[in-house]
């Protein structure tokens, strides 16, 4: 319990310093973390923890992002991206791979090393490109979704490559390499044992070692002939989309009864994480199932809610993940053969972007563009940490040669977020007015998020649709969701109060907010979050009434609509129908009434104090007092300064008038 | 230097072929306000008050809008109907407009050659604008030659919007800079693009 408190009080307190200080410095969270973990890596040596372990528990992270991509991207785009996935992401693999694989052969390595190089270096780091997308926002753009599409079928193509490799096992040769290279080897790796001890070859002689995501082997179907692994794997594949298909809103809808927010993030933890226990359990990638259930509830009411339960575990094990690359590059080996590490790490990156620009260029990305996906996916990746322990534990590879790699890889990772700060600092300005351009296109399209879909959001959203606007509506009834989505329209469940929810619905990109909830305290509280944190958001708050006006106007909302005051002024307009005024005059006189009184509310609403009860607060009492005169003054049919407009407007012109113009 | 204050009415803009162009690029000049009459009263509630102080702060007055009916579109008359009230544009006292310049910016659908007494329209667009011209007579305004486009709804495939904008543009600079001879045009009776008239040596 003591070392378990004091290890995570340790990464904890690492990232919560070096974040903020790389932020502020401009360098991105990835950049902080992989610091903080260079600066740990000496303490954890000490206390003699396995950070390769804990490497792998954290990769978990890389599963809860996945899930999250998943949620983003509803079936139909991934359809329409499949040209882009199978097309760029295939060639970059396979062209990599090759073009690796053929300078490994060159430093002349045998063809079976050079393949499994080839292949290792191939992948580029899924967390670290995707967590600075979304921190920058660039997932969106032409160049984050060309390089997700290849990062997506990079995470598919990790699972052939598992089965491939073990065919490239050659003992008698690693057995030659590893002897031939001891004596240049010992002398380095020795006093380095405890940090790569989990890569020793220990659990090598198996040769049926697929547990590459955790500790423990729980394969169930390797001892399965070809045919019933397969169907096994569809089965599981089936299972998990009509699971998320099906399943999601009876349990979601059982777990409401309960009136536990906790309970929420506990069913989402429970999916992500039943997800990924059945893929380890058929031999799937637990990362691409969860993408997959993910991609199955893009559609779903709960997509918010999901999304907000699992971020901030993503974030934190995400975080502890890029700590455990920075803590586990082993300095000694590094310094030791400093030029050739080096030289290798940016051969590959040159090599990798040289790929990315080509395919880049054929797939039709300009610009900024181009250079994002050539800058953010020349490095290797943490499927590289996998494949590479993998591949010693199959006898692929010599131990000599996996660790020097790994060190190539985890230093590649280091050197991204400088290839990102590149983009943002030489690449973006050059191509300014493109982006620019861009931006306005992503900010017409500016979703609208609609709080409450009750009888007064409800009509608001309708309008808005009819008018071609995209919204997103939150409500927290599923009564409510059931019986809209009978009529077939699209709601997700949610509490529109919370930060958090409002924060995967999109606020940050939005550009308008109405708030049309019942609780009112919770429409001033939102309103007051959403005026300090998003000042861009314009907010249409409804109020119940003048107390409410005067609270929301304190909360920094302009445009305040009181709910019955429309449909009151409607009915006054009726009255005096009836009573036999002229309808254009009663139309004028509604007019009228309503400029008094929204007139008046305005400058009441300034002098209210939320502080001070309405009868203590006396500027509010004294304004109240002169406003009612000046109302009795024109019920006497005293207008004063305060004139009719209605009396005004198309009044004819006096004798004196008339006289004037003649004798001028 | 002349304060310009320029009012849009184009309930259509949508689906405008020239006049929203000739609004937008009004934005570049500096110095003049621009109202565009339909998105600031939507409902139609013109406000006099506000209407009235804007006129008093600025010397000349332009309407952009497209004839609509020989006449402008309706939200045009409504202001004149409220906001050029007696006492103070006319009538008795009626004098707060006294020596400021009203114009015009038009565009029609018929041909130049229609505005004639032998085209279908049976008479110059000049006397179809005189309700406007002794409006501002009786404001004690002058009354300046409008700028005129015809055949408003085949300039895009005759290539005449982008001239006719660009001359709008330096119609606003130069009533801005006072460097706009109102004489010469209106001996032209009414100006286009290619004949608007300046002042010598500005």
């Amino acid at each position: 319990m003591g070392s378990f408190l004091l290890l995570s009080f340790l990464f904890l307190i690492a990232g919560v310093i070096a974040v903020p200080l790389a932020s502020k410095l401009g360098l991105g969270s990835v950049l902080g973390y992989l610091i903080a973990g260079i600066v740990l890596g000496p303490v954890l040596l000490a206390l003699n923890v396995d950070v390769i372990n804990l490497q792998h528990f954290a990769e978990f992270g890389v599963v809860m992002m996945l899930f999250l991509v998943g949620l983003e991207l509803e079936p139909k785009r991934l359809w329409e991206m499949r040209a882009k996935l199978l097309g760029l992401g295939g060639l970059q693999v396979g062209l990599t791979a090759v073009l690796a694989a053929g300078a490994a052969l060159v430093f002349g390595m045998p063809w079976s090393f050079a393949v499994a190089i080839g292949l290792i270096l191939a992948l580029s780091s899924t967390a670290i490109v995707l967590q600075t997308f979304n921190e920058k926002g660039l997932m969106q753009s032409g160049g984050g979704q060309s390089g997700f599409s290849v990062l997506l079928f990079q995470d598919i193509a990790v699972i052939p490559m598992l089965a491939l490799i073990p065919l490239l096992a050659m003992p008698d040769l690693v057995d030659g390499w590893n002897f031939a290279e001891t004596g240049h080897t010992a002398e380095i790796a020795a006093p380095l044992e405890g940090a790569t001890s989990s890569h020793d070859t220990g659990d090598a002689t198996g040769g049926s070692n697929h547990d590459v995501e955790g500790s423990l082997d729980l394969n169930l179907v390797d001892e399965l002939p070809g045919w019933a692994q397969a169907l096994i794997t569809f089965g599981a594949i089936g299972a998990v989309i009509a699971g998320g298909s099906y399943l999601t809103r009876p349990l979601f809808r059982f777990i409401e009864l309960a009136h536990l927010r906790e309970l929420f993030v506990a069913a989402a933890l429970m999916m992500v994480i039943g997800i990924a226990l059945l893929m380890t359990l058929v031999g799937l990638s637990p990362a691409l199932g969860t993408f997959l259930a993910g991609v199955v509830l893009a559609n779903s009411e709960y997509r918010h809610e999901l999304e907000s339960d699992i971020d901030p575990f993503r974030g934190l094990l995400l975080g502890l993940f890029f700590m455990t690359v920075g803590a586990g590059i082993n300095f000694g080996l590094l310094f030791g053969n400093l030029t050739l590490v080096v030289g290798l790490t940016l051969g590959l990156m040159a090599l990798k972007g040289a790929v990315l620009y080509l395919l880049a260029t054929v797939f039709g990305q300009r610009g900024a563009d181009r250079w994002l996906v050539t800058l953010s996916l020349a490095q290797a990746g943490e499927f590289g940490f996998v494949l590479l322990s993998f591949v010693v534990a199959n006898q692929v590879l010599p131990q000599a040669i996996a660790d020097q790699l790994l060190l190539v890889v985890a230093l590649s990772m280091l050197l991204t977020p400088l290839l990102f700060i590149l983009y943002d600092r030489v690449i973006v300005p050059k191509y300014v007015e493109d982006q620019a351009r861009e931006a306005d296109e992503i900010d017409e399209a500016g979703t609208v998020i609609i709080a409450g879909h009750g009888r007064f959001g409800g009509i608001v959203n309708r309008m808005l649709r009819q008018a071609g606007f995209s919204t997103v509506v939150l409500d927290h009834s599923s009564q409510q969701l059931e019986m809209l989505r009978a009529f077939g329209l699209k709601v997700f469940y949610g509490d529109a109060t919370r930060p958090d929810l409002l924060h995967a619905a999109g606020i940050a990109g939005a550009k308008l907010l109405v708030i049309a909830i019942d609780d009112k305290e919770g429409a001033t509280e939102l309103t007051r979050y959403v005026t300090q944190n998003h000042p861009h958001v314009h907010i249409v708050a409804r109020a119940r009434d003048r107390n409410h006006v005067y609270d929301l106007y304190a909360a920094g909302c302009r445009d305040i609509i009181r709910d019955t005051f429309d449909s009151a002024l409607r009915s006054g307009r009726s009255a005096l129908e009836a009573l036999g005024v002229h309808p254009f005059d009663a139309e004028l006189k509604t007019r009228d009434f309503q400029d008094r009184d929204r007139h008046a509310i305005r400058e009441l609403a300034a002098l209210y104090d939320p502080e001070v009860e309405l009868h203590r607060n006396t500027a509010y009492v004294e304004r109240t007092r002169e406003l009612m005169a000046e109302q009795e003054a024109m019920l006497l049919g005293k207008p004063g300064a305060f004139a009719m407009r209605t009396d005004r407007g198309w009044s004819p012109p006096t004798e004196r008038d008339v006289a004037a113009e003649e004798s001028g | 230097m002349a304060s310009v204050l320029l009012y849009y009415a184009h309930p259509g803009h949508r689906h405008s072929h020239v006049n929203q162009a000739m609004y937008d690029a009004a934005a570049t000049v500096e110095g003049i306000t621009r109202v565009d009459l339909y998105a600031t009263y939507p409902r139609q509630d013109i406000n006099s008050d506000r209407e009235q102080a804007l006129l008093l702060d600025h010397d000349l007055i332009l309407f952009q809008h497209p004839l609509f009916w020989y006449s402008a579109p309706s939200l045009i008359k409504e202001w004149i109907d409220l906001v050029l009230e007696h006492g103070f544009a006319y009538g008795a006292g009626g004098d707060k407009l006294k020596g400021k310049i009203l114009m015009q910016a038009i565009t029609t659908a018929g041909s130049a050659e229609a505005y004639t007494t032998e085209g279908y329209q049976h008479f110059p667009l000049r006397t179809f604008l005189t309700p406007m011209e002794q409006t501002a007579r009786l404001c004690k305004m002058r009354y300046g030659a409008p700028y005129v486009l015809h055949s408003a709804l085949r300039a895009p495939e005759a290539g005449a919007v982008a001239p006719h904008v660009a001359g709008y543009v330096d119609l606003l600079r130069r009533l801005r800079d006072e460097t706009y001879d109102f004489d010469a045009a209106d001996a032209l009776g009414q100006v286009q693009a290619d004949t608007l008239p300046f002042k010598e040596g500005a």
